[in-house]
C-alpha cells in the first residue's frame, strides 16, 4: 500500500523533534560542562540529589492515591447521570483546566497564606490562625488539585462503557450491589484507572511551579532542580543529567504498573 | 449510597471551582492584596483595556495555538489515515513515536527541545536561536499526538466499504478521502484540534523552555510575575477569559444536545 507514506511527513517532523532531542540529551548527559568531553560525572552526581527524587516520587504517588480515592466516586456519579447532564459535568470538570495553572495555583497561595483568606477568617471567628502552606501537605493538594480532572476524565469515559447487561447478569446471579462493584464494575474500570494514575503522576513527580509557589525550600522537587540547572545554575549538563535520571524513572513505574494490570497499549485510553 | 455520591460530588466540584471564584472575586477588588477585599470596582477592567503589553501577550499565546492548532491538525490528520493503513511492527513503532511526548514529563520534552535548539544555534552561529520558531515547532510537536489519538478511533470505526463504494463509483482516492473519509472522521479532527488550541494556549513549562526574550506567551509572563507582585488586572483578563470559555461551552453544548435530538428523531421516523 502506498498510502502507509501519507504519514511520512509526520514521522520525519517527530524524529527530528522528538528521538533527536532525547539524543541530544544524552550526549548532553555525558559530556562535561567545561570541556565538552565524554564524562560520567554529571550521572555520578544524581546520587546528590536521591533524597530529592525519593521526595517527589513519594509525595507525587500520595497525590495520585488522592486523586483516585476522591476521583471515582465523583466519575461513577458522573457515568450514571443522564446524557445531557453527563456531558454538562464533563464540561465542568474541563472548564477550570483552561485557566492558567500558574494563576490557580496562585488562588491557593492566597487561600492558605499564613495572612491568607482562610486564616483571616479563623482569626476573624476568634480562631489561631493554622499552618496550611509550605509543607508537604500544602504541596500534594496543589498537586490532588491541578490533576484531579486527568483522573475523572479517563474513569468516567471507561465507567460509562460498562455495559449495563453485565451488571443486570452478575445481580440476576446473586451477587449483592457490594460484590457487583467488587467484581464487575471495578475490574471493568482498570484500563481507566490505569491511564488515569499515569495522566495524574507523570506531570506530578516532574512539576516545579507547586512547589516553589506552596511549599518550603525543605520541600523543593526534582523538577525545582531541573529548571535551576537551566535558568539559574546554568549547568546544561547536570540537567540533561537529571531529566534522563528522571524520564528512566517516569518508564520503569509505568511498566512496572502495567505489568501488574496486565495491559497492552491498546487499551490506553484517551480523553 | 447514590445520595451521598451526589453530595460527595458537588463538594468536589466546588474544590475544584474556589480558585476561580477567588480570582473572579480578586478582579473586583479595590484593594491590591487578593486576600482582603477592600471594596467593588471595575477599575482593573479599565486597567485591563490600557494595558497593550498584557493584550498583546495574550495575542502571542493566541497566534501560536492557532498556527500550531493548524500544522498539527493537518500532519496529523494525514498521518494517521497512513497510519491506519500500516500493520504490524511498523505500526507499533510509529505509535510509539506518538507515545512518548504523551508519556515523558512536559519538562524533559521541553528541556530536551531547548537543548537541540541550543545545540543547532551553535553548529549555525545563531546567536539568540530561541523565539517565535523554537516555540511554533515545540507547540506544533507536543500537539500532534493529540490529532492522532483523537482521528485514529474514527477511522477505525469507519465502514472500509465507504471507501470501496466511493471508488467503484468512479472517485479517485483524492476524492474519495475529500468527499467520503474526511466527512466521516470530521468529529475526531474537530476534537483532536480543539485540544490541541487549548493545550497550546494554555502550555506553560515546554513554552518556558524555547521561548526567548524576543516571543513572550502570556504563562511565561504569569510566571515572571513570581517574581514581583502579580498586578490585580491580570485577574481581570482571566476572569473575561473565563467567562469567555463558559459562553463557548455552553453553546457548543447546547448545539450538541439539539443536534443528538435531532438524529434521534431522524432515526424515529425512519424506523
Amino acid at each position: 500500500m502506498k498510502r502507509k507514506w501519507l504519514s511520512g511527513p509526520y514521522v520525519l517532523w517527530m524524529v527530528l523533534f522528538t528521538l533527536i532531542p532525547l539524543g541530544v540529551v544524552l550526549y548532553f548527559s555525558l559530556t562535561d560542562s567545561m570541556t565538552g568531553e565524554f564524562s560520567l560525572s554529571n550521572l555520578a552526581s544524581i546520587v546528590d540529589y536521591w533524597p530529592i527524587f525519593l521526595r517527589s516520587i513519594w509525595l507525587s504517588i500520595f497525590a495520585t492515591l488522592i486523586c483516585l480515592v476522591i476521583g471515582y466516586p465523583v466519575a461513577y456519579y458522573i457515568a450514571h447521570c443522564k446524557p445531557t447532564t453527563q456531558r454538562l459535568l464533563q464540561m465542568m470538570i474541563m472548564l477550570p483546566m483552561c485557566i492558567s495553572f500558574l494563576l490557580r495555583t496562585l488562588a491557593w497561595v492566597a487561600l492558605l497564606e499564613d495572612t491568607g483568606i482562610i486564616n483571616n477568617f479563623l482569626t476573624s471567628i476568634g480562631l489561631s490562625p493554622l499552618p496550611l502552606i509550605r509543607n508537604n501537605g500544602a504541596v500534594i493538594l496543589g498537586m490532588v488539585y491541578n490533576y484531579l480532572p486527568y483522573m475523572i476524565l479517563p474513569l468516567f469515559t471507561v465507567i460509562m462503557k460498562i455495559d449495563p447487561r453485565l451488571i443486570e447478569a452478575a445481580e440476576d446471579l446473586g451477587c449483592n450491589r457490594r460484590q457487583v462493584f467488587a467484581k464487575v464494575v471495578l475490574p471493568l474500570s482498570v484500563p481507566g484507572i490505569v491511564s488515569g494514575i499515569t495522566m495524574v503522576f507523570v506531570p506530578a513527580v516532574s512539576t516545579f511551579y507547586i512547589s516553589q509557589k506552596l511549599g518550603s525550600p525543605g520541600t523543593i522537587l526534582i523538577g525545582d532542580v531541573i529548571e535551576s540547572q537551566f535558568k539559574a545554575a546554568y549547568n546544561p549538563n547536570l540537567g540533561a543529567a537529571l531529566s534522563l535520571v528522571l524520564m528512566v524513572l517516569i518508564f520503569v513505574c509505568i511498566g512496572v504498573m502495567n505489568r501488574f494490570t496486565n495491559d497492552d497499549e491498546e487499551s490506553m485510553v484517551t480523553l | 449510597m447514590r445520595r451521598v455520591n451526589r453530595i460527595f460530588t458537588v463538594i468536589v466540584f466546588i474544590f475544584l471551582y474556589i480558585p476561580m471564584i477567588v480570582l473572579a472575586v480578586a478582579s473586583f477588588n479595590k484593594g491590591t492584596d487578593i486576600a482582603i477585599f477592600q471594596g467593588f470596582t471595575f477599575d482593573q477592567y479599565k486597567e485591563l483595556f490600557r494595558d497593550d503589553h498584557l493584550l498583546r501577550l495574550l495575542g502571542n499565546s493566541v497566534i501560536i495555538a492557532v498556527l500550531s492548532m493548524a500544522v498539527a491538525t493537518v500532519l496529523g490528520t494525514v498521518a494517521s489515515v497512513g497510519i491506519h493503513s500500516m500493520r504490524g511492527k511498523l505500526r507499533s513503532a510509529v505509535m510509539g513515536l506518538t507515545n512518548i511526548p504523551m508519556t515523558n514529563p512536559d519538562i524533559v520534552t521541553g528541556v530536551s527541545l531547548a537543548l537541540l535548539f541550543a545545540f543547532v544555534g551553535v553548529m549555525l552561529r545563531i546567536n539568540a536561536v530561541l523565539g517565535f520558531w523554537t516555540l511554533l515547532i515545540a507547540h506544533i510537536t507536543f500537539s500532534l499526538p493529540y490529532v492522532i489519538l483523537n482521528v485514529m478511533p474514527k477511522l477505525a470505526q469507519m465502514d472500509p466499504d465507504l471507501t470501496e463504494a466511493a471508488l467503484d463509483l468512479g472517485c479517485t482516492p483524492v476524492q474519495a478521502f475529500f468527499k467520503v473519509v474526511l466527512h466521516e472522521i470530521m468529529p475526531g479532527i474537530i476534537s483532536g484540534a480543539l485540544m490541541a488550541f487549548t493545550m497550546s494556549l494554555d502550555d506553560f513549562v515546554i513554552s518556558y523552555f524555547v521561548t526567548g526574550s524576543g516571543f513572550v506567551t502570556l504563562p511565561v509572563e504569569i510566571y515572571s510575575y513570581t517574581k514581583k507582585p502579580i498586578q490585580p488586572k491580570v485577574y481581570a483578563m482571566f476572569t473575561l477569559i473565563f467567562v469567555a470559555i463558559l459562553i463557548l461551552m455552553v453553546a457548543m453544548n447546547l448545539l450538541q444536545a439539539r443536534d443528538s435530538s435531532k438524529k434521534l428523531r431522524r432515526k424515529e421516523a425512519r424506523g
